[in-house]
């Protein structure tokens, strides 16, 4: 009878690597049509509903591009950094901080700054994002904190404190003690770009940070430096590559572009502050990243991807009746096949005998 | 030249074609089926808050059958999201839709304005329009019955309360049961834990355990999940059950429950958009409306419990008791209701400030 085996590879498959996502979305697709026909749908009919018909017009097209841009955003940096063995999983937190800082100008100095308000409110939000993650870069360097868990406990600090700012003191003095900031108005508010859309600025600036990632890691000096950091420490280390300075330089510009993603998702989509801005955009980030495989292009299409599931799991509890966990068993089942797949890019997969062991 | 004129203008017509294949059925069905959905903030299997809405769609599909197409989108998250499933929702010819929390409110408002046609309800907020209608009940009715039995059965004197978020809503539950409770228990104290949500089981029981552990014999809630009756349950403490009827996760201590009833209210209003009749209006409506309800007492209730909580029920629903009858004074000892006057509406839709008896402070 003859056996599988997995024969490690003695490089990893440039074909594999870029195949694996592609049979983890097949397989998620497959397992997802095993589900739809379990509870009763047509699985066609569930296809077009979950992946169709949320960007069949116009508008629905639109939010694809304003669901996925914080996605991206987020992710980008991120896998920047799992490059370079830098893990920020705090994404979610600093974007929160970056909403905190760029609402502050907001709220406070949008009629003194006139036309300037955006653009400071998106230094003040980038900068926000920035120190939050330059906490985690601080002590990873200087201590040799894992950074894992510092960023990560840094996002429950930083919802709190939005949590304190919403209910406190910049709670709406008209809004019959709501948790909610006022509503932006003039010149704070990022206007669509596309009438009958929400598409603006941060879709745009997703796509500017994926071709800037993509320069990063392609093109430059840093990038080869992160590269390499991340693939062989101690070579990086003989090359006289600062391993320090490249932790800096990863979380600070995750940091940086979390916190991007967090005023564009206040003054653009939200328009007011409230206790809770993001639905887990920076969790979600990590996911995208990985799918991506931690390349920019990748990215961008792992983040409308991810962007479309969740269109696709209201859409379908409209027209379908479908429970919302399906989205989540959704999501799960394409991580799991996604983790699966990886095996690939490392393993072949044999039939029979090995002959090394035969031989022997 | 010729030939890709033709394929483009074959490629049009068939464009145009397909249009009408996916217009169509929308119109058609537009005409004769009014389509109405519900967005609601947890899953509809929460037991609770979302469940009882679900219900009251649930007794509209029954009620005008064929003449409705009723759907519901659970777990929308507040903000971002609410705006995109509204303008999808309008966009696909829905001509009812409520959004049944509170930080729908502003999103309901905008998506509204651009979908004049479309009727639109948001329940417990503040902010109306033409097209916008708002519902609310009275769920602090239900507390002053609820505190009335506290102040009997309590033996400690000291109440846990699980609150979700400090807005006038969950305020005015907390004050008014508060009221009630030092009617009969002059001394007792009411401590509060705000969860920081409207429904996380896991938190919710948290919640419960520690204001055990801190003395109170009663557990009240302001949050969606049964998990606070299930832990006093367990613990032997009293429980009120919230949103729906809680007794079977609380046997023998779950006292009795502030049960929502929306659909009367939803079957009036589809009928309304029906017969043309629809108008933006804003309903608050208690125990004599019959929007709120509470099952029979536990039977382990003692009898002079039951008899006194059964009086200030009736009483209440009559309107011979009004909730925050005067004098009202609050932490600081100033009296925001006079002795004789009953607290105006508009005072208790803003209400932002604790009574004596609650433990801790709210920002001002």
């Amino acid at each position: 009878m003859p056996r599988l085996r997995l024969e490690p590879r003695a490089q990893t498959s440039r074909l594999a690597t870029y195949l694996s996502p592609v049979l983890a979305v097949v397989l998620t697709l497959i397992g997802a049509a095993v589900l739809f026909a379990i509870l009763g749908r047509d699985p066609i009919r569930a296809y077009q509903a979950f992946f169709i018909d949320p960007i069949s017009t116009f508008y629905g097209a639109g939010e694809l591009g304003v669901k996925s841009a914080p996605l991206i955003l987020c992710a980008i940096g991120l896998a920047i950094g799992f490059r370079a063995n830098v893990w920020n999983i705090g994404a979610e937190g600093q974007f929160v901080l970056g909403g905190i800082c760029g609402s502050y100008v907001a709220l406070f100095y949008e009629p003194t700054l006139g036309p300037a308000t955006l653009p400071v409110m998106f230094i003040a939000g980038a900068l926000g994002g920035l120190a939050w993650a330059a906490i985690p870069a601080l002590l990873k360097t200087q201590f040799n904190a894992n950074e894992i868990l510092t960023s990560l406990m840094l996002t429950y600090v930083a919802q709190l404190l939005l949590n304190y700012l919403v209910r406190g003191p910049w709670r709406n003095p008209q809004g019959y003690n709501f948790p909610q900031s006022k509503i932006f108005d003039g010149y704070a508010v990022i206007e669509p770009w596309i009438s009958g859309t929400r598409i603006g600025l941060g879709t745009f600036l997703a796509l500017i940070a994926a071709a800037g990632g993509w320069f990063l890691l392609s093109r430059s000096f840093l990038g080869y430096q992160i590269k390499v950091i991340g693939l062989t420490p101690a070579a990086a280390a003989y090359a006289g590559f600062s391993a320090k300075r490249v932790t800096w330089f990863c979380l600070l510009l995750s940091g940086g572009l979390a916190g991007i993603a967090g005023i564009n998702e206040v003054a653009g989509p939200i328009g007011q502050l409230l206790p809770v801005i993001s639905p887990g955009y920076g969790f979600t980030a990590i996911i995208v990243a990985f799918l991506g495989r931690l390349h920019p292009v990748g990215i961008v299409l792992a983040g409308l991807l991810i962007a479309l599931s969740y269109l696709g799991g209201e859409a379908a509890q409209i027209s379908l009746d479908l429970p919302v966990a399906v989205v989540g068993v959704f999501q799960g089942m394409l991580l799991f096949f996604l983790l699966a797949c990886e095996l690939l890019v490392r393993y072949r997969v044999q039939i029979g005998q090995a002959i090394a062991e035969s031989a022997a | 030249m010729s030939i890709k004129r033709r394929d483009f203008i074959i490629g049009a017509g068939g464009a145009v074609a397909a249009t009408s294949v996916l217009g169509m059925p929308y119109i058609a069905r537009a005409a004769d089926k009014l389509k109405a959905a519900w967005i609601l903030v947890g899953p509809s299997g929460d037991m609770g808050y979302s469940y009882q809405h679900d219900l009251g769609r649930l007794a509209v599909q029954k009620e005008l059958g064929d003449r409705v197409e009723t759907h519901k989108v659970e777990s929308v998250p507040e903000g971002a999201d609410c705006e995109r499933v509204l303008t999808q929702l309008a966009n696909q010819g829905y001509g009812l839709i409520f959004t049944t929390s509170f930080g729908y409110m502003d999103q309901t408002i905008k998506v509204a304005k651009n979908f004049p046609k479309v009727k639109f309800e948001h329940a417990t907020g503040y902010k109306r329009s033409a097209n916008v209608a708002t519902y609310n009940i009275r769920f602090y009715e239900g507390r002053t019955v609820q505190g009335t039995l506290a102040g009997h059965l309590s033996k400690s004197g000291i109440v846990g309360y699980v609150g979700s978020i400090p807005i006038p809503e969950v305020i005015m539950g907390i004050d008014a049961f508060t009221l009630a409770f030092r009617k009969i228990r002059p001394d007792g104290k009411v401590k509060v834990i705000y969860v920081n949500g409207w429904f996380d089981p896991g938190k919710e029981a948290d919640a419960a355990k520690a204001l055990i552990d801190q003395g109170a014999d009663i557990i009240c809630q302001h949050t969606d999940s049964p998990a606070p009756v299930q832990t006093a349950e367990a613990r032997g403490a009293w429980a009120f059950g919230q949103s729906s009827d809680m007794a079977k996760f609380g046997p023998t201590h779950c006292v009795t429950s502030n049960v929502d009833n929306w659909a009367p209210y939803y079957v009036e209003r589809t009928k309304m958009v029906l017969d043309g009749s629809w108008k933006s209006t804003d309903t608050w409506g208690g125990l004599a409306a019959g929007m709120l309800s509470m099952p029979t007492f536990n039977s382990h209730v003692p009898a002079a419990a039951a008899a006194d909580g059964m009086k200030a029920y009736n009483d209440v629903k009559s309107g011979a008791r009004h909730p925050f009858d005067g004098p009202v004074v609050d932490k600081s000892g100033a009296t925001k209701v006079a002795a004789g006057a009953n607290m105006p509406d508009g005072q208790i839709a803003g209400l932002n400030w604790y009574v004596q008896g609650v433990e801790g402070d709210l920002r001002s």
